[in-house]
């Protein structure tokens, strides 16, 4: 005797679980247009030019009509755009592939421990049982964040001016005021000589100003996503860890540091994509200077565009920091394992 | 009554002082004093950056740059507030000849309103429609799609614009191409916003529980009406932050922005204040003075969503 019921029953299921799958794709359809026309096309058309020579005589060639393509076309030439970037055989001065990388690395790893571990202390301090003014330091420690990054970057750079930029004059004020004799004619973002030399060689000064610049700009998200995670650890907890004998050291390894991992990990994720990808700062504070010392890709990308117009090149150039970001996300997210966190809820 | 006055500046510590020995008496208030001068310096440190410049603003001198750190310059005046409210930018004209065809604060800042409005309604409305398949189907592809969202994240807009000039140069609305005007900026923003967008509002869909929806099923709504009657209107504090970022998104961005538009006519603030910036002589009493009438409307709409922001950024309310 055969069973009837399992197939069918199978069949509906399978039937169902189409059913649901094209109602959510009609939802996630307007989404999806729009980043297929504005996100991927534009990739694809991407890497395909990443294997030409294009120029801008080759700005007038258009996919659509036919007749711009005999005149127009760029050169195919395989892989030579990307050979050119790697082994750092391109027409721009100060480019050396690998240290812009280290550089890249470098710059993101550090700022975003700075961020981290200066928002949780704030974000802690701030939480504190009997703390007084707690509205009202949360409202003015989101300036940063709330301020238009362009116009944040280009205060700092004005900031560190040689002549007449505020971190100069505020040594000048500290030497009047307290008597000492700091130097206060730094040349900040000209600096050659790197403040700290052994393995630390390659950071030259301006490195250290975009850092503490960054730094400004980028602890109060992290403070902001700490806060919501303390706040949702019960107080019951730390009274019963105090009633039960437990130092602070104790309470913060134990209870604090677990409890907020889950809500930090995904905001170090996106902390990290942000910094790695930290244009404005860069490009305005030290502007990749000196001699490029402080370039990152995305600022190097730009300039290969603006300033050399050389399109092919800079299509490529985008589809190596793209590989390289995936690389370090994949990293850090099996250092951090992120995706527990963002995976199936 | 004294209580009362009293609590309202020290909270619950009024009511537990008088239980307090003299000793943990003293170690709250010592404990008090470290923690606001903590909290005093890392306020200075925040504000410094502004009132720099604040009193760069004020001051007349607007080429010659300040050479004392003082917060009130000598011979302040809102005159350079004056000029970039009213004066025509000489920069951004379309017959430079004559001043009347020259751009306005009012100007740009219409246009700047218009992208970033654009650019955050795209991306909550068609972010909120495609996170809510992704928080509540289980669909063929949901992993794939899931992951493609997050890769996208991390494409940095720099190396969509090439591609996308080139793309949005094809497309002809009437007799000019969608990359010069602001429609097709805002378009190009919202793809931007659109994977922090699916993200943000996904994270936050999954922290809303389904018995609200499966009540409104029974009573014989569809999910589309479930959707937009039920989750939407709990979502309050997510959707306000995602459109808040997508607007400061589309407010700040000048690098699209510069190598798309090409008519002055359409250019925005951070265009302008882009155009400002000289090799050797900005003039920085106006900058300084434009950044901050810049920054006040992202200033203020920060301020009043902030009691959202710890609630409506879901990084922090993260479902396992």
């Amino acid at each position: 005797m055969t069973a009837p019921a399992p197939p069918t029953r199978a069949k509906t299921t399978q039937q169902r679980r189409w059913q649901e799958s094209l109602r959510a794709w009609v939802y996630i359809a307007p989404a999806g247009l729009i980043m297929l026309f504005i996100t991927l096309l534009p990739q694809g058309y991407q890497i395909w030019m990443a294997f030409t020579d294009f120029r801008v005589q080759n700005l007038r060639f258009n996919i659509l009509s036919p007749a711009t393509w005999q005149d127009y076309a760029p050169p195919w030439i395989w892989f030579d755009n990307f050979v050119r970037i790697i082994t750092s055989d391109m027409p721009i001065e100060n480019y050396y592939f690998g240290r812009l990388l280290l550089f890249n690395v470098v710059w993101t790893i550090s700022n975003v421990a700075f961020h981290v571990t200066l928002g949780v202390i704030i974000a802690m301090v701030l939480n504190g049982k009997y703390v007084l003014g707690r509205r009202f330091y949360r409202a003015l420690y989101v300036i940063p964040w709330a301020m238009p990054p362009l116009i944040a970057a280009v205060t700092w750079h004005n900031m560190y001016d040689y002549r007449f930029g505020a971190v100069n004059l505020l040594l000048a004020q500290f030497n009047q005021v307290l008597g000492t004799s700091l130097p206060t004619d730094i040349r900040w973002m000209l600096e050659g000589t790197p403040p700290i030399g052994g393995l630390l060689q390659f950071l030259p000064l301006a490195y250290y100003c975009t850092l503490v610049a960054n730094i400004w700009l980028g602890w109060p998200f992290m403070s902001v996503v700490a806060t919501g995670a303390l706040q949702a650890i019960p107080s019951e907890m730390y009274e019963a860890a105090e009633v039960d004998g437990a130092s602070p050291w104790q309470r913060f390894w134990k209870i604090t540091l677990p409890l907020i991992r889950p809500a930090m990990v995904p905001a170090i994720m996106l902390g990290s994509i942000w910094t790695f990808n930290q244009f404005n700062v860069i490009y305005f504070i030290s502007q990749g200077g000196p001699l490029g010392r402080t370039e990152i890709l995305v600022t190097q990308a730009y300039k290969l565009v603006l300033n050399h117009r050389l399109y092919g090149m800079a299509a490529a150039f985008s589809i190596v920091v793209f590989l390289i970001l995936l690389v370090f996300t994949l990293v850090n997210n099996r250092v951090t394992q992120a995706t527990e966190a963002y995976d199936v809820a | 009554m004294w209580r009362k006055i009293l609590r309202l500046f020290f909270g619950p510590m009024v009511d537990e002082w008088e239980s307090w020995r003299p000793a943990k008496r003293w170690s709250v208030v010592l404990r008090q004093v470290l923690t606001q001068l903590f909290l005093l310096a890392v306020l200075l440190a925040v504000l410094f950056p502004v009132l720099w410049i604040l009193s760069m603003a004020l001051d007349p001198r607007d080429i010659s740059k300040p050479q004392d750190l003082r917060l009130i310059p000598p011979g302040a005046s809102l005159e350079s507030f004056r000029r970039v409210l009213f004066d025509p930018y000489r920069l951004l004209c379309t017959n430079p000849s004559d001043d009347s065809t020259c751009m306005t604060f009012i100007h740009l800042f219409w246009n700047s309103l218009q992208v970033s409005m654009g650019t955050a309604l795209f991306s909550v409305v068609t972010g909120a429609s495609a996170a809510y398949a992704f928080s509540r189907f289980r669909f063929i592809g949901r992993q794939a799609g899931m992951l493609g969202f997050i890769i996208l994240l991390m494409l940095p807009a720099v190396a969509t614009m090439v591609p996308l000039f080139t793309l949005l140069n094809a497309i002809k609305i009437g007799r000019e191409p969608l990359r010069t005007t602001l429609l097709g900026l805002a378009i190009a923003y919202a793809s931007g916003a659109l994977p922090f967008a699916i993200w943000n509002l996904k994270g936050y869909f999954d922290t809303i529980s389904k018995d609200l929806e499966e009540a409104a099923l029974i009573d014989g709504a569809g999910p589309l009406q479930a959707f937009v009657r039920v989750v939407i209107p709990l979502s309050a504090p997510a959707l306000a932050i995602t459109m808040l970022f997508s607007f400061m998104t589309g407010w700040s961005e000048f690098l699209m922005a510069w190598l798309f538009l090409e008519n002055p006519q359409r250019f925005t603030l951070a265009m302008a204040l882009q155009s400002m910036r000289g090799q050797f002589a900005t003039p920085w009493s106006t900058f300084s003075a434009f950044s901050i009438l810049m920054s006040i409307p992202i200033v203020v709409l920060f301020y009043i969503l902030q009691r959202y922001i710890v609630s409506g950024l879901a990084v922090g309310g993260v479902k396992g």
